[in-house]
């Protein structure tokens, strides 16, 4: 699987780039090319839904972030100190790599799963539910508590987004709702 | 597990950003990208080799296919993951408009 | 932003504007609809749908579309579409337990099949547009200038 491989190889250089570069708009740029990677990925592994959902939900959460970047005089961003947190990050780094290395046996074989539940969800799908796209059956008929569980989240982030933006006295806001917008 | 390792990395740069950077919008760079990682590793486990897309068409067997729990599974955790950058970006828009700059170490002084 | 005082952008990204959001609207539906025979599903056509919205308010300045859609009749649909899926849900459980898919299951490859699955899949969409767009215009009329005190 070659092109899994540059694929990979291509997001580790962008989120490096995204994370070094001093101007703020350039590294928003950069995270842009990490999910168009991470949404081509997803078709290599011949997951469509989800391929689908990446692309769009990334070009909204770009948008928000361009929205909180994009001003007039925003100062360049300044590099810390150089010497201690940089080896705990980087030592943070080889620990997880070293236990990484020794849990990885224990999964199974890249393009070997086990099926266990899944097969009787392959099995199954079409007569039970009645759809042909089998992701659909899972989400919304055999684990319909988890699609109810994310629809609470999305509820409760926007009512938080509300929240947040919202606490101003009213004199306040009527002041800022006179001055002429962007 | 050449291929585990390297959505390990990637995971690695992540946490590295949110430890290091003194910038509040590069630390949630961090965090963005710390949650692509694992969703690749979802469905990294869940890939067959020659497999088909778990979808039915009219002409085609049910033969090997890929696994659709994981893909489940990601489906919503995405969406989440939106919700929770949208949170973040306002808190920190708020932060901005109180003391004047994105950097934290300044954030700590000002105390307000 | 612009040093004109026009709200919005030039006259050449409101003309394409005008083209194509009904376009990306339309497409998103589509995907809505046909989310149990293809790809796709409610999530990423509520988001495509709250794209399209939020294209609107781009061109064209946030004044103009909020003087057509205000931000209580967005709340008004979000509401709903969490209350639709919440009773569709409870609905099941006078067929046997919770979430139960009652209604028949139909020849697969139709567009009336699959039980309750398309209506489930209209319901989160019109909330997951409705949440986004929320979102969206809230961030949008946060001021960032400094405040005084």
């Amino acid at each position: 699987m070659v092109e899994l491989y540059i694929l990979l190889i291509l997001m580790i250089i962008g989120s490096v780039v995204a994370l070094e570069v001093k101007d703020l708009l350039s590294s928003v740029v950069a995270l842009g090319a990490v999910g168009l990677g991470l949404c081509l990925t997803f078709l290599v592994l011949k997951a469509p839904d989800v391929a689908i959902t990446q692309l769009v939900v990334e070009i909204l959460s770009i948008i928000i972030l361009i929205r909180a970047t994009l001003k007039k005089g925003l100062p360049m961003v300044a590099t810390g100190g150089w010497a201690f947190p940089s080896v705990i990050g980087v030592g943070f780094g080889v620990v997880l790599l070293l236990v990484a290395i020794q849990c990885f046996p224990d999964l199974p074989k890249f393009g070997e799963p086990m099926l266990r539940v899944s097969q009787h969800y392959l099995d199954q799908g079409l007569k039970q539910t009645g759809a042909t796209n089998l992701v659909t059956s899972v989400i919304l008929d055999f684990r319909a508590f988890d699609t109810l569980g994310e629809v609470t989240v999305l509820f409760a982030a926007a009512l938080g987004v509300l929240a947040v933006v919202r606490t101003r006295g009213r004199k306040k806001l009527e002041q800022a709702g006179a001055i002429a917008d962007e | 597990m050449m291929i585990y390792l390297l959505t390990m990395v990637l995971f690695g740069v992540g946490i590295y950003g949110v430890l290091r950077q003194r910038n509040l919008i590069k630390m949630i760079l961090g965090i963005i990208i710390a949650e692509h990682a694992v969703l690749l590793f979802f469905i990294l486990v869940g890939y067959r080799l020659n497999g088909r897309a778990p979808i039915l068409s009219p002409d085609a067997p049910i033969t090997n296919m890929v696994d659709p729990l994981p893909q489940a599974l990601v489906l919503t955790a995405i969406v989440i993951g939106l919700g929770t950058t949208a949170l973040l970006i306002a808190l920190a828009m708020r932060l901005y408009g109180k003391y004047g700059t994105y950097d934290i170490a300044k954030i700590r002084e000002l105390r307000g | 932003m612009s040093k004109e005082r026009t709200p919005g952008m030039s006259v050449i990204v409101k003309t394409v504007t005008r083209l194509t959001a009904w376009l990306i609207m339309l497409y998103g539906i589509n995907i809505v609809l046909h989310g149990h025979v293809s790809p796709g599903g409610g999530f990423a056509g509520g988001v495509i749908i709250a794209l399209s919205f939020i294209h609107l308010i781009l061109a064209y300045g946030k004044e103009m579309v909020l003087k057509k859609l205000s931000e209580g009749l967005v709340e008004v649909f979000e509401s709903t579409g969490a209350l639709v899926f919440l009773g569709i849900a409870l609905l099941g459980t006078t067929a046997g337990f919770f979430f139960k898919n009652f209604l028949p299951a139909g020849e697969p490859f139709h567009l009336f099949s699959a039980g309750t699955i398309p209506l489930s899949y209209i319901a989160i969409s019109l909330k997951v547009w409705a949440g986004l767009f929320a979102i969206f215009v809230a961030l949008v009329l946060l001021r960032i200038d400094k405040e005084q005190g």
